[in-house]
């Protein structure tokens, strides 16, 4: 897949995200827009995880830990084949198994997330199964940049380095909002590369909406042998609709008919522009 | 006499260590806990197969959630106060709702750290994993049954938590006895009185009845050694054929043992005099595991005379 077709994946994907929330009557549109487009190299460019291989052991596995963007997980692993659209559309369906955080009730869900800051740990721990199965298998967590703030986040950094976990690759959704507001206003967290520093890991920096750069960075990983990374991905809160980006209030605002229109035009518009 | 054998903590370790010995997929993680485990000798011998988090009981949780997740075969060991308080919801999302194959030790369990307080206590345990679907509690009560529970871990395929104390404990069953997660051990029968006991109350409640015995009362004994998934056949057979039921337990009166018994006796219309032992709901006395018992009518000699109150006698 190139890079022309990947872009068009993610445009395809925002249109998914606003259509299973806008029919759903639920869903964090501002942070699955944020961090679609790591999703999307992920799966598409970097995991190598399938419906074939996902119940094999020996694979790279991916720990969604900021579970509420659940919606841009659906989107993904439904492209992946894991269920179809028709599956996804159940959901907030009552007796559905999509639901707004992920579940192992679903294939291609790997651990059951939505309060935040557990996803680490439970990485931390898959990666060491790695190391003493001597596998060269990666496990890749994203974690929200208001998550940073649980404590807890902090003991699995601790424990990722002492064990020199260089197959852990931390994605942080840098977009600066959490539900209450600015991060910084709410509880500052910066500087994260130099804490992450700190607790032994090497940091990269990217834009994380923009595909040509994670696809470089994830090229670069592991950076230094027995360490694990952390990679800052600066995203923007609801990314690629102009009226979502940047509003606290599209934390978790489902679109109305006339938003729904508008959000699907911007995004057709940006669509054609490829064809 | 029955023989005194050892702290089942012991007993734990040492199973643990044989068993992982034949095992490499087991893995312990344990939170500067390896003293307090009696997993010294373990990590010595098997230093592959030991994880230490340092003092993090959460990420202790999580981590071992994740190996589970790996394929390991994994035992996370810690105070039974800070596992299931300030990890607890470590343990509701990443073991229990994720549904892994993650064995909790609580270690003290109860009130066996004593004069360190209520820090360190955990008489809240049960009622907080009861209250967590999908979660399995054990409360082995002598060597027999503390070495069965490990040993039946490791191919229990259910999120599990099992409690340890660290005192020496009374060897109650006899060779041949079958011991099964989720099933009861009737200790001995008796048609006056039946006492239910769970973990390191169980020997004050079979001394009780020697008591009781030579007053011509006889009891019949129930180790209750699985909290959750409870053995209502059991429990209900013996309800409904007893004079009373006296629940023995070293947590606190609400949400355990006592309460469990309550609620089946009163949802089955089973009409039994029942009392329930265990920790009151007050500022706690200080004293050792052995002082606080009794102070809190666990001692054999209180529990027979509570049993006599309640059969009239």
């Amino acid at each position: 897949m190139d890079l022309n077709q990947l872009k068009i994946k993610s445009l395809e994907y925002r249109k998914a995200i606003l259509d299973i929330i806008y029919k759903s009557g639920a869903g964090h549109t501002g942070g699955s827009l944020s961090c679609i487009d790591i999703l999307n190299v992920l799966y598409n460019k970097v995991l190598d995880i399938n419906p074939k291989n996902f119940n094999e052991k020996d694979r790279n596995h991916y720990i969604h830990s900021k579970g509420h963007s659940v919606e841009a997980l659906y989107t993904v692993l439904c492209d992946q084949g894991f269920f179809s659209r028709k599956d996804l559309e159940k959901l907030n369906h009552f007796n559905s198994h999509f639901i707004g955080h992920p579940t192992r009730k679903i294939l291609g869900i790997e651990h059951n997330t939505g309060a935040l800051g557990h996803g680490l740990s439970v990485a931390v721990g898959l990666a060491l199964s790695k190391k003493i199965d001597q596998k060269t298998n990666k496990v890749f967590s994203l974690l929200g940049d208001g998550e940073l703030s649980e404590g807890s986040v902090w003991e699995a950094c601790t424990t990722a380095s002492k064990y020199q976990l260089d197959n852990l690759i931390v994605i942080i959704d840098r977009n600066d909002l959490q539900i209450t507001g600015k991060t910084e206003e709410v509880n500052p967290i910066e500087p994260i590369d130099k804490k992450f520093e700190a607790f032994g890991f090497e940091t990269i920096s990217t834009n994380g909406n923009n595909i040509s750069e994670l696809l470089n960075v994830f090229k670069e990983i592991p950076i230094s042998k027995n360490k694990p990374t952390v990679i800052i991905a600066k995203t923007t809160k609801g990314s690629g609709v102009s009226f979502i980006e940047n509003q606290i209030n599209w934390h978790h605002k489902v679109p109305s008919e006339d938003e729904y229109g508008r959000a699907v035009s911007e995004l057709n518009e940006k669509l054609n522009s490829y064809e | 006499m029955n023989k005194i054998g050892k702290p089942n903590l012991e007993i734990f370790s040492e199973t643990l260590l044989s068993e992982a010995k034949k095992n490499k997929d087991i893995i312990v993680v344990t939170s500067d806990s390896r003293g307090s485990g009696k997993l010294v000798p373990f990590g010595k011998e098997l230093p592959d197969q030991i994880i230490e988090v340092g003092i993090a009981e959460q990420n202790l949780v999580g981590v071992s959630s994740g190996l589970a997740a790996g394929g390991k075969i994994v035992f996370g060991v810690s105070p039974a106060s800070f596992l299931t308080a300030r990890s607890l919801e470590q343990i509701k999302n990443d073991v229990a709702y994720s549904n892994r194959n993650v064995s909790l030790i609580g270690i003290s369990a109860g009130i066996s750290y004593g004069q360190l307080g209520s820090t360190h206590h955990s008489i809240h345990d049960f009622a907080t994993l009861r209250a967590i679907n999908n979660m399995t509690i054990v409360a082995p009560a002598d060597n027999f049954e503390a070495s069965q529970a490990i040993k039946q871990s490791i191919s229990y395929d259910h999120p599990l938590y099992i409690r340890y104390g660290k005192k020496p404990m009374m060897d109650i069953h006899p060779p041949g006895t079958e011991f099964k997660i989720g099933k009861s051990i009737v200790v001995k029968k008796g048609e006056d009185l039946t006492i239910v006991a769970t973990g390191e109350t169980l020997q004050r409640a079979y001394l009780a009845s020697e008591i009781l015995k030579e007053s011509n009362i006889h009891c019949s004994i129930i180790s209750m050694h699985t909290i959750k998934p409870f053995d209502k056949k059991t429990f209900l057979e013996f309800s409904k054929n007893s004079k009373a039921i006296l629940t023995v337990e070293e947590h606190s009166i609400f949400g355990g043992l006592g309460e469990c018994c309550a609620s089946l006796i009163a949802q089955n219309n089973i009409n039994v005099k029942l009392k329930i032992l265990g920790i009151p709901d007050e500022y706690m006395i200080n004293g050792s595991q052995a002082d606080v018992l009794d102070h809190y009518n666990m001692s054999p000699e209180k529990i027979a005379e509570i049993s006599k109150d309640l059969l009239n006698k």
